[in-house]
């Protein structure tokens, strides 16, 4: 069950967008074994170059993991901005006549496990669609990069506003499955965003940059925001 | 046999040996080498074959010397080269060596200059010294010349590796091998091979000549077969034989192009699609279990493209549709596809391959990407591998178009170095390819050139559903597939 502490209109920002926010004490995913809440500060990436700090917003429904039903899944207007907004933690959105919660987590393994995620929550597993947002901010300029990433299921990826990978299928999450070509990571903040559609059973994705030597990307941060209290 | 060896041998099975292109008629060639970009080979009777690609090859100019079976090496910025003749009735042979600064007639430098003898027989003792064979060995720096024909035994002498001319002649050769000619010895991770050609010579399509080796821990030998055969009694295992439409291989000499590929040339006695003529090939040379193996050039068939490193297999990027069509897991009710019902019941039709020109109609019409996924036996998963004519190529083989099967979309390099299909060949170098059998069977496949680039990257698996291009690494998967048979 979510608890809705505080809900503010972010009309300053949001400019009558029907986005909601909360206070950013989340203590709803307690019960995710591989999950923890994310604080405000900057986060490296893991050994092997994971995004281990993700805003995610609770599932919706959705159901089919072919490409072309996945793609018209992940391009159906949920909520305002969905392409655009960087979330903070605790904003809400309503999406079908329901609120769903941004939550910003981090996750203790390689793979951020969205089973974890919606089954702490109360939340349906199965036949779902997860939006996830990170921001990755690079000291410099990084060029001939590319984004690598897997999912249980299939998953469409965006890097600055850019379509950069779509996976597809009922699927495992691989390490490096999906492989985006050679892109530019800017100077300052990088906006990464997926959507994973699952079919039934478990849902994870992973995600690293890999260097023009395919080797895992270092050298950055990641931050998710929060709410003001 | 390993996988890899298992795809080599499936694409042998569709694609047999193939000759090259030009003028490609010689018997005894040598090894064949580079000299300011081009390659050269020399036979018997002075006969000179040089091509810019090593796939179109043309008459050269005949060396001062000719003779029977010579070999050519590089010694700093000299060329030797190495004719036998013989001197009176056979056994009685001398080797001569011939040294020329390049080997361009039309180049300054161009001058074949006498270099002496460096290796007799007086027709009477248990040799005959012809076919001479070099061998600078990588791990000391000592050059090495083995050479004879059948009369009794292949010997082996020492040269300096400075003059290409005979060091120690009061030392007496080192018998390696029996009852064989056309020498070679190669070295690779502390074994020295010597390939030597077995069988009848010069008898066209009735020529038993067919190629074997044997290895040693040391240059002198003793050069024992697979079976533990010493060649010295007459061992040998077989290298490479007849096959297809070509007859009697002979002549071993390698070609090494860098990055782990290698290549062996040699002649065939008898060309059965030229006329019964011999002729030159390069083939790929491969290495099993530590022995040298004869691979093969690509020829024109459809194939699954397979990455050794992912397992996925190259397609286009579209939404197939299960061969047979779509059906529910378990509603198959006596067993459709995908159910696992009904077993017991009446005989099952074979579903037929999937219609390209049918699962086509819902694919885009321009450009579209390609991207790899697991092997469905789906149309956009399948590529006809075909040679193009007049656009060149590279040692042994031809430059390939590589399209989806059952239609002209070809697989493309892009100005980004990533990979694209066109919806129609064009013959452009960016949608060119070349194919190269690597020495475990593996295929590197590159293109001719890529837009505003003059960087030569292969086609590289870096991630289970996608590939790109990228530098080839020898020691590396990602650049390595497999051809299968769909």
């Amino acid at each position: 069950m979510i608890v809705f502490s505080r809900v503010v209109m972010r009309g300053a920002l949001l400019a009558g967008l029907a986005i909601l926010a909360v206070g950013a004490a989340d203590t709803s995913l307690r019960s995710a074994p591989s999950l923890t809440p994310a604080d405000s500060t900057e986060k490296a990436p893991s050994a092997e170059g994971f995004l281990q700090r993700w805003l995610i917003l609770e599932p919706i429904r959705a159901n089919g993991l072919t490409d072309s039903i996945v793609q018209a899944a992940v391009k159906a207007d949920y909520f305002p901005g969905q392409f655009t907004l960087v979330p903070r933690n605790g904003d809400a959105v309503m999406v079908g006549g329901t609120n769903l919660t941004w939550h910003a987590v981090d996750t203790k393994e390689y793979n951020v496990n969205l089973y974890h995620f919606a089954r702490a929550l109360g939340k349906p597993t199965s036949f779902v669609l997860f939006w996830a947002v990170t921001v990755v901010n690079c000291r410099e300029e990084t060029p001939g990069v590319r984004l690598a990433i897997g999912s249980n299921a299939a998953s469409v990826w965006w890097v600055n506003g850019e379509e950069v990978i779509g996976i597809y299928g009922d699927r495992q999450t691989v390490i490096d499955d999906g492989v985006s070509k050679r892109l530019s990571l800017k100077k300052g903040p990088n906006i990464v965003r997926a959507a994973i559609i699952n079919g039934g059973g478990a849902t994870d994705f992973c995600a690293r940059f890999l260097d023009s030597e395919d080797k895992p990307l270092k050298g950055f941060t990641l931050t998710v925001g929060h709410a003001a209290k | 046999m390993n996988s890899r060896f298992l795809a080599a041998a499936i694409f042998a099975q569709v694609a047999c040996a193939s000759a090259l292109d030009g003028q490609v008629q010689i018997h005894d060639p040598s090894t064949i080498v580079r000299c300011d970009g081009k390659y050269y080979t020399f036979g018997t009777g002075g006969t000179t074959l040089v091509s810019d690609d090593g796939w179109t090859w043309a008459r050269g100019v005949r060396p001062s010397r000719s003779g029977m079976a010579p070999d050519i090496i590089q010694l700093g910025d000299r060329y030797c080269l190495y004719v036998a003749r013989n001197i009176g009735a056979q056994p009685r042979a001398d080797i001569n060596m011939i040294w020329s600064k390049t080997l361009d007639p039309n180049a300054p430098g161009y001058k074949w200059e006498e270099g002496g003898v460096v290796a007799s027989s007086d027709g009477v003792e248990d040799c005959n010294a012809i076919d001479p064979g070099l061998f600078h060995d990588p791990t000391d720096g000592r050059l090495w010349l083995v050479y004879g024909s059948y009369f009794g035994y292949l010997r082996l002498i020492e040269l300096d590796p400075k003059t290409g001319q005979r060091l120690s002649p009061d030392l007496p050769p080192v018998n390696i091998a029996i009852n064989c000619e056309a020498p070679v010895i190669i070295y690779r991770e502390g074994w020295y091979y010597l390939l030597a050609t077995h069988g009848s010579c010069c008898r066209g399509a009735d020529s038993g000549y067919n190629i074997r080796v044997g290895r040693a821990s040391k240059v002198t030998g003793p050069y024992l077969d697979h079976t533990g055969t010493p060649m010295l009694l007459g061992g040998g295992k077989l290298f490479v034989t007849s096959s297809g439409r070509v007859i009697g291989p002979g002549h071993f000499g390698i070609l090494d192009l860098g990055d782990g590929v290698q290549r062996f040339s040699c002649h065939y006695e008898a060309d059965l699609d030229r006329g019964g003529t011999s002729v030159l090939d390069i083939r790929p040379l491969l290495w099993k279990d530590g022995w040298p193996a004869a691979g093969d050039n690509p020829k024109e068939g459809t194939y699954q493209i397979e990455s050794v490193r992912t397992g996925t297999t190259l397609e286009l990027a579209v939404e197939g549709i299960p061969v047979g069509g779509r059906r529910a897991r378990r509603g198959g009710g006596a067993g459709g596809p995908g159910g696992f019902g009904g077993f017991g019941g009446p005989a099952l039709e074979p579903i037929p391959p999937q219609d390209v020109a049918q699962v086509s109609t819902n694919w885009p019409a321009g450009k579209v990407a390609v991207r790899m996924a697991n092997y469905l036996c789906q149309a956009q998963q399948k590529w006809t591998l075909a040679p193009v004519a007049n656009a060149g190529g590279y040692p042994g083989s031809p430059y390939f178009k590589i399209t989806v099967a059952g239609t002209d979309r070809a697989l493309a390099a892009t100005e980004e170095g990533e990979l694209v299909t066109l919806p129609a060949f064009t013959a452009g170098p960016e949608q060119l390819w070349r194919l190269d059998q690597l020495t475990d069977g593996t295929w590197r496949i590159m293109p001719k050139s890529v837009p505003n680039s003059k960087e030569s990257l292969a086609l590289s698996a870096i991630g289970s559903s996608f590939a790109t291009l990228a530098r080839f690494n020898p020691a590396s998967d990602k650049q390595r597939w497999l051809f299968k048979a769909p």
